[in-house]
């Protein structure tokens, strides 16, 4: 399982005044802290800490912050190229880029922006008419994109399919919906391209949010998603996907399989 | 119409163990691939093959195998030399015994001395056995690990019950350690995690998973480092520890080795069955991730030695 640690987002109330004091000390002691609970890559994001003027200086400050403290890979998360443009800039380790839509002129050249970066690419399966509410334009969407990527010769092994996870708070029906997109896809291609969620948003409003999380984080692993924009400090959620890797056979069981993974995923 | 060739690549890599010191240290593991696909990865170490050394002449034996041997059988230390000289290995395996005897066993202190003269007689790197029985081994391990200390030896062996104190020695004295499983790739990752636990170092372990010969469970050993070696290509830290495999004793104490010859005349000739069972475990073994096997017959050794270098010719 990839996880791609959430934290580092202007979103939060720590992350944004950190941003707005340029304290770089706070970023990196959240990076440090994502990356020894098991993170892969870490999501950087402005928010709305600042002004829209002022992102792309401040995405180049947070990626140069952050990367003073740990060589671990980000991911740039931006929806604007500019700020987009701004992190990959500065990135020093082959980053992720989160995201573009499926919509086919913003993908193309997101694609080979991505190439131009040795990057991955989350791409969503959203278009112009937003985010789709069935399965069967979920699945559409994401053929477009698994094909956009085939004919740029861009590596499934770098291409992360975000289906799309709406708060069940506010569409109680889309959590099952997307876990239908997520099923009938695992055959699109061979090997497989990665598919994704943004996991916390599943939980947004809601008052249990790390038990929704974790719940619906094993039910996607059970169909098919390999990774998550999560937050790997909820040690719960890191236990329930631990244990569900065990239970896929995607991990040697052992006594201290916890442990094990863990120091597995420690980087040396 | 073309054929493409499929290759696997792999992100992770086993980690590189290196047993002895100066010149004649030998660094075993390392590997990015699954055994001799030079094309999918990289094998920087070839395998290993260790000579098994016995502090009395073993009874289970066939008279074939002590005549191959020959008298200095009856001297451990001359026994590792020959090893050595004549039969060209690069690693002592030496398996004490004698202090696990219920009847004037031999002390601790006998067996550092053994251990102690035969790596300064063969200047080889030592892997150093206990008899696998928890009592006497536990006052064994303290009293040879010191005689060796510094020495960068290979231990063991170490098993999910009785680790710490073996454990707990070889960190003290500068040594590897063995982690010993009962054909339990959960075990094995439990010994691993267990050792590691304790402040030994990950590039520190080599991995027995315990084998059969071929014809007793060969197939079960086989898929357990298969399985094994997967799991740490693909990124499991506490599975990516070089493995040792005991291809001579498993082999020699095979009813098709011991056999006689008027018992099954349809087997042929009892010496040859001895090179051959002996050879055809090593061999299978050594496809399935072995990076060091130890040995017994010298005419196996000599064939297994050719077999790696044929394996490991990339040109």
């Amino acid at each position: 399982m990839i996880i791609v640690g959430e934290r580092l987002n202007g979103q939060f109330d720590d992350v944004g005044k950190a941003i707005q004091d340029r304290n770089p000390e706070v970023l990196q002691k959240l990076a440090q802290e994502q990356v020894d609970a098991g993170a892969d890559y870490l999501d950087v994001s402005v928010g709305t800490a600042v002004a829209s003027r002022d992102k792309p200086e401040a995405m180049a400050w947070m990626v140069e912050a952050i990367q003073e403290g740990t060589d671990a890979p980000l991911a740039i998360d931006s929806p604007v190229e500019s700020v987009m443009r701004a992190g990959l800039e500065k990135v020093k380790n082959p980053p992720m880029i989160n995201s573009t839509s499926a919509e086919p002129e913003q993908l193309s050249k997101y694609i080979e922006m991505a190439q131009e970066h040795d990057a991955a690419l989350v791409a969503l399966t959203t278009d112009q008419d937003g985010v789709p509410n069935d399965v069967a334009k979920r699945t559409e969407l994401a053929g477009n994109i698994v094909m956009a990527a085939m004919e740029a010769g861009f590596p499934f092994d770098q291409l992360y399919i975000d289906l799309i996870a709406l708060p069940v708070g506010a569409a109680q029906q889309q959590p099952g919906i997307m876990l239908d997109a997520l099923q009938q896809l695992q055959g699109i291609a061979n090997p497989p391209p990665h598919f994704i969620v943004g996991l916390s948003n599943v939980s947004q409003s809601t008052v249990k949010r790390s038990l929704i999380n974790r719940t619906y984080l094993v039910m996607c692993m059970a169909n098919g998603l390999d990774a998550a924009i999560a937050d790997p400090l909820d040690e719960k959620l890191m236990d329930a996907m631990i244990t569900a890797e065990l239970l896929l056979n995607r991990q040697i069981y052992s006594d201290s399989f916890l442990s094990a993974y863990r120091a597995s995923k420690r980087r040396t | 119409m073309s054929l493409t060739p499929v290759k696997k690549s792999w992100n992770h890599q086993i980690k590189e163990v290196t047993i002895g010191t100066g010149e004649s240290a030998v660094t075993v593991g390392g590997e990015t691939t699954l055994p001799f696909l030079h094309d999918e990865g990289d094998m920087p170490n070839p395998p290993r093959i260790a000579l098994d050394v016995f502090d009395a002449v073993p009874d289970t034996w066939t008279e074939d195998l002590i005549e191959a041997t020959g008298d200095e059988i009856n001297d451990p230390v001359e026994w590792a030399q020959k090893g050595v000289e004549e039969w060209g290995v690069e690693l002592i395996s030496l398996n004490l015994t004698q202090h696990a005897l219920e009847e004037d066993p031999a002390s601790p202190e006998d067996c550092a001395k053994l251990a102690e003269e035969i790596a300064e007689a063969t200047g080889l790197p030592m892997i150093v056995w206990g008899a696998g029985e928890e009592e006497p081994d536990r006052d064994v391990y303290p009293v040879v690990s010191q005689a060796l200390s510094g020495q960068r030896c290979l231990l063991g062996s170490a098993s999910e019950e009785s680790y710490k104190t073996l454990t707990a020695t070889c960190i003290a004295d500068g040594h590897n350690i063995i982690g010993e499983s009962p054909i339990d790739i959960n075990i094995c990752k439990q010994v691993n995690i267990l050792v590691t636990d304790m402040g030994m170092s990950e590039d520190r372990i080599v991995v027995f998973p315990t084998n059969g010969a071929l014809g007793y469970g060969l197939e079960y050993a086989y898929s357990i480092l298969e399985r094994t070696r997967l799991a740490a290509l693909g990124g499991d830290r506490m599975m990516a520890m070089p493995i040792i495999i005991r291809a001579g004793t498993e082999s020699q104490r095979s009813k098709e080795v011991k056999a006689k010859e008027d018992e099954f005349p349809e087997w042929g000739s009892r010496a040859d069955r001895g090179i051959v069972w002996e050879a055809t475990t090593a061999t299978s073994y050594l496809q399935a991730g072995a990076d060091i096997v130890t040995m017994n017959h010298p005419e196996a050794i000599r064939l297994i030695r050719q077999y790696i270098d044929t394996f490991m010719n990339t040109e």
